[in-house]
């Protein structure tokens, strides 16, 4: 059967990185038993959850969790509750306990957030999940970028970064040893500026805060008394991807937790934060 | 209609259009991997605002001079040891590229890290001490690019600061290097003397080492290139999963190679069944009309209900993968455990998951000596080539045909333990042609339900031997056949009689003797009987692949009798012969047994006359819509 060469229209960068998601989304969708998207309601997540709806045709076939520090914003509880709804999430919602709970050696931002890690571990007993999709990205910060896609967890949710198995040519993982769980990566690959340029191209809902008002605006959203907005006059997508052209501020300079001290966000990776 | 609105920012981005490249560093341990990707970065102004100041604080703290590596080494663990331990990326950008820069180790302990890394790579730097030389971890390095499929690879000889920049020395280095590529296939882009300490040869040729002419690091970067999507190469869309979210029955994948759009004729192999693509669905918006080519994620519906699982390669007809159950590989080992000719593996290639054996072992390896080794294993982080032999044929290319679809990944204990190349494949006797196509029955179900007045199914009694499988089976047939039914039993020992006379009692051939079985059982129950199996079928994983070819029509009957029951009885004498060591791999003293965790029906035969039990597997059947209740049904067809 002869066949005209090549009629395919080209892939662009955010073609390929969507493409790459979803395939990574319908692996841990088929070789998982029990899932959940965590759903932390900032710029990352929502895509994240706009590739799971392109990856199984708009519906997501597992719950959206928040785990809720109870500290957010009231714009970002305001977007959860109005696109739980429209986008036909099956959301949970569940707590995080106070912070007499958490290891009082940590520095007090990365103790404060910290809290999310023991109520994920809880939420983690409660629902038996064997996978999190969670959506950190490889640019975001230093241990970040040594991520595994498929990344297995102990029974504690600990992360064993001396001991990370090899991935290669998409083949992952995923067989999580008997009570521990996977994390999986399914936008580690892509940029901050990606986000953007592909928020804007499929006309995803943003919280207005991550838009300039007053001459600041959040670049990374977390826990209201930890997280802080940087200087910028960027008030809409294409301005802020203006900004990012030319900045030299890292992205979570404004998450406080972040730099205490060395090691503070390590300490909290390897215990099982995000 | 939510549609997609104009593009508010560049399709690629901060505004550029460079194409990214991914680029892999790589060479022996304190060569200065991690030194070139912090100058790279420096020397492309690419470092945020108080990362210098954070290195230097860092490297203070530990009483060093300033440490470049330091910026990739974020791990505790790495800095205090001053190695690198995983690999990690790090962006920037030149005039003509978007580098996404991937920082490996070089310990022999952490080549499951290189690898990881270096996999993902458009390109790589060969980086060399120019003190030391080519070293173990060179060689290796560089066999493994080319087992990754890494081809274009920039050599630089490092730390030429410490041979007075001599080009002799260099010219020493460049020749050696150049021989080991080029007798694995890779022709250097270049082989470049720097300093990546202090700045020499990376963004820009000092007179220091005026003798070179060639170009910098970074002009070398920038004459690499991003691979390309395989949309030249005959269509492959290995099958992810089968959504049936609505009334859709949507097949889902990435296509690996060529293109695809409505209205193709495709084969789906290994079982070679032809059917039409109906749609090709999208979201938000479906149908999708343009061709769908290599590198997309799709989902795709078909004009006709083929049995169709993950594992599956859909192609073109005319020009589909063979379908095979031996293979020849080229591979690299990372597991503690050598590789041993016998091992059982379970292979994964594309999104098919194989259980196999390893047949030979050729020409181990390693690497980094290059001295011929024993052939009877494959040690960890040596190389090999090896024959496979899979329990079930599987659709592959050769790498030489297809780059993507033809290479492996090897799994023990579920962890990633090597990977390599399809070098070619044994097309099997029992491989299918392709050119298949099953033709329907002339009858309607609803005709021979009517008849019978039930459903086909496939009742499937596993159990120890004596645990009372023919016994309970004998019966169920008797019982639905008095009640006008079509039952036909499916004795394991009868059809190992004939069937399957050439199998024996490995667990590949156990593996295959219930898949023919569990064919047999599926077709008669497709066409309305009551297929009664019964089997000791030990494995688990060999159940649940029956239960995958017959699907809704499985029913899983777990004759649970306690083992010294079973051997009280011995009807077939077979555990007397067993215990008196005549008897290999007889289940139920030899090897383990593996009970059902979520059969349909349990039975204990000790427990329970034959009548109860048969009433019981009435009665299942009853309850799961296979027998019509005589009364209800008459009332329902008034």
């Amino acid at each position: 059967m002869p066949r005209v060469l090549s009629a395919a229209p080209t892939m662009d960068h955010l073609d390929q990185l969507e493409a790459q998601s979803i395939y990574i989304l319908r692996e841990a969708f088929a070789r998982l038993k029990k899932l959940a998207l965590l759903w932390s309601l900032g710029k990352d997540s929502n895509v994240m959850i706009w590739l799971a709806r392109k990856a199984f045709f708009g519906r997501v076939p597992f719950p959206a969790m928040h785990v809720d520090t109870a500290k957010k914003f009231p714009e970002m509880y305001a977007f959860r509750d109005t696109y739980a709804k429209e986008w036909g999430l099956d959301l949970k919602i569940e707590p995080c306990p106070p912070i007499d709970a958490v290891d009082p050696t940590l520095p007090p931002a990365a103790r404060s957030a910290a809290r999310k890690t023991e109520g994920l571990k809880m939420a983690l007993a409660k629902h038996g999940f064997d996978g999190l999709i969670a959506g950190i990205r490889r640019d975001e910060e230093a241990t970040r970028a040594k991520e595994r896609v498929f990344s297995p967890r102990g029974a504690e949710g600990n992360w064993d970064v001396r001991d990370q198995p090899p991935e290669f040519w998409d083949h992952f993982n995923a067989s999580p040893p008997q009570g521990a769980h996977l994390r999986i990566h399914p936008i580690l690959h892509w940029t901050e500026a990606d986000i953007w340029a592909y928020t804007a191209r499929e006309n995803i809902p943003i919280i207005p805060l991550y838009l300039s008002k007053n001459g600041k605006r959040y670049r990374s959203l977390g826990d209201q008394d930890i997280t802080f907005p940087v200087a910028s006059n960027a008030s809409n997508i294409a301005e802020i991807l203006a900004e990012l052209e030319s900045t030299k501020v890292p992205e979570r300079a404004g998450r406080a937790l972040d730099h205490e001290t060395e090691d503070a966000f390590e300490r909290l990776r390897v215990a099982g934060y995000l | 209609m939510n549609m997609r609105v104009p593009a508010a920012a560049p399709a690629t981005p901060n505004g550029t259009s460079r194409p990214q490249v991914s680029i892999v560093i790589v060479g022996h341990v304190d060569h200065g991997k991690s030194t070139l990707v912090g100058r790279l970065l420096h020397e492309t102004g690419s470092l945020p605002d108080g990362k210098l100041e954070m290195l230097q604080a860092v490297s203070a703290r530990r009483g060093m001079p300033f440490e470049w590596s330091f910026l990739l080494d974020a791990l505790q663990t790495e800095r205090d040891q001053g190695i690198t331990i995983d690999t990690t990326q790090i962006r920037f950008r030149t005039n003509a590229r978007e580098v996404v820069l991937i920082d490996a180790p070089g310990h022999a302990e952490f080549l499951r890290n290189m690898i990881t890394g270096a996999s993902q790579a458009d390109g790589a730097v060969l980086i060399i001490d120019a003190l030391e030389g080519v070293r173990d971890q060179t060689r290796r390095h560089g066999y493994l690019l080319h087992l990754l499929g890494v081809k274009q690879v920039a050599v630089v000889v490092n730390k030429m600061d410490r041979v007075d920049f001599g080009e002799a020395r260099f010219n020493d280095i460049k020749a050696e290097i150049s021989a080991h590529l080029e007798g694995l296939g890779v022709k250097p882009v270049a082989v470049i003397p720097i300093s990546a300490r202090d700045g020499d040869g990376v963004a820009q040729l000092t007179s220091r080492i005026g003798w070179y002419k060639g170009p910098t690091v970074v002009e070398a970067l920038d004459g690499l290139e991003p691979a390309k999507p395989l949309s030249s190469l005959p269509l492959r869309l290995p099958v992810q999963a089968i959504y049936k979210f609505d009334d859709r029955r949507i097949v889902a994948g990435r296509v690996e190679a060529g293109e695809l759009r409505s209205g193709d004729e495709i084969v789906i192999m290994p079982a070679g069944k032809i059917a039409k693509i109906k749609t090709v669905e999208g979201w938000p918006q479906t149908p999708v009309t343009a061709a769908q080519g290599a590198g997309r994620s799709v989902g795709i519906t078909l004009d006709r209900e083929l049995f169709i699982e993950r594992g599956d390669v859909i192609a073109h007809v005319g020009r589909e993968p063979q379908a095979a159950r031996r293979l020849h590989a080229r591979i690299f080992w990372l597991h503690d455990q050598p590789l041993a000719k016998g091992d059982n593996i379970l292979v994964r290639l594309g999104t098919r998951e194989a259980r196999g054996s390893v047949v030979a072992i050729e020409k181990a390896v390693d690497p980094g000596s290059l001295s011929n080794e024993e052939n009877a294993s494959i040690a960890r982080n040596h190389v090999g080539e090896i024959e496979i032999a899979l329990t079930q044929p599987v659709a592959i290319d050769p790498y030489t045909e297809n780059a993507r679809t033809g290479r492996l990944v090897i799994e023990v204990q579920g962890r990633i333990a090597g990977g390599g190349l399809v070098l070619s494949i044994a097309a099997g006797k029992r491989a299918a042609p392709v050119d298949i196509m099953p033709v329907e029955s002339a009858l309607q179900p609803q005709e021979r339900a009517d008849r019978y007045r039930h459903k086909g199914a496939v009742v499937w009694m596993t159990g120890l031997p004596g645990a009372g499988k023919s016994t309970l089976a004998r019966a169920l047939e008797r019982r639905l056949f008095s009640r006008g039914g079509a039952p036909v039993l499916l004795d394991g020992d009868t059809v190992r009689a004939g069937l399957n006379r050439d199998l024996g009692f490995t667990p590949e051939d156990r593996a295959e003797n219930i898949r023919r079985l569990a064919e047999v059982a599926t077709h008669l129950a497709r066409n309305g009987h009551i297929a009664i199996v019964a089997a000791v079928s030990p494995a688990r994983e060999d159940r649940a692949a029956a239960r995958r070819v017959a699907g809704d029509l499985f029913r899983e009957v777990y004759v649970a009798t306690a083992a010294e029951i079973c051997e009280s009885r011995d009807p077939k004498g077979h555990y007397a012969k067993a215990r008196a060591g005549n008897l290999q791999n007889f289940t139920g003293i030899g090897t383990d047994y593996e009970p059902p965790l979520d059969a349909e029906l349990v039975i204990d035969t000790a427990t329970r006359g034959i009548a109860d039990a048969t009433d019981e597997l009435e009665s299942l059947l009853s309850k799961t819509g296979v027998l019509f209740d005589d009364i209800a049904d008459l009332g329902a067809n008034i």
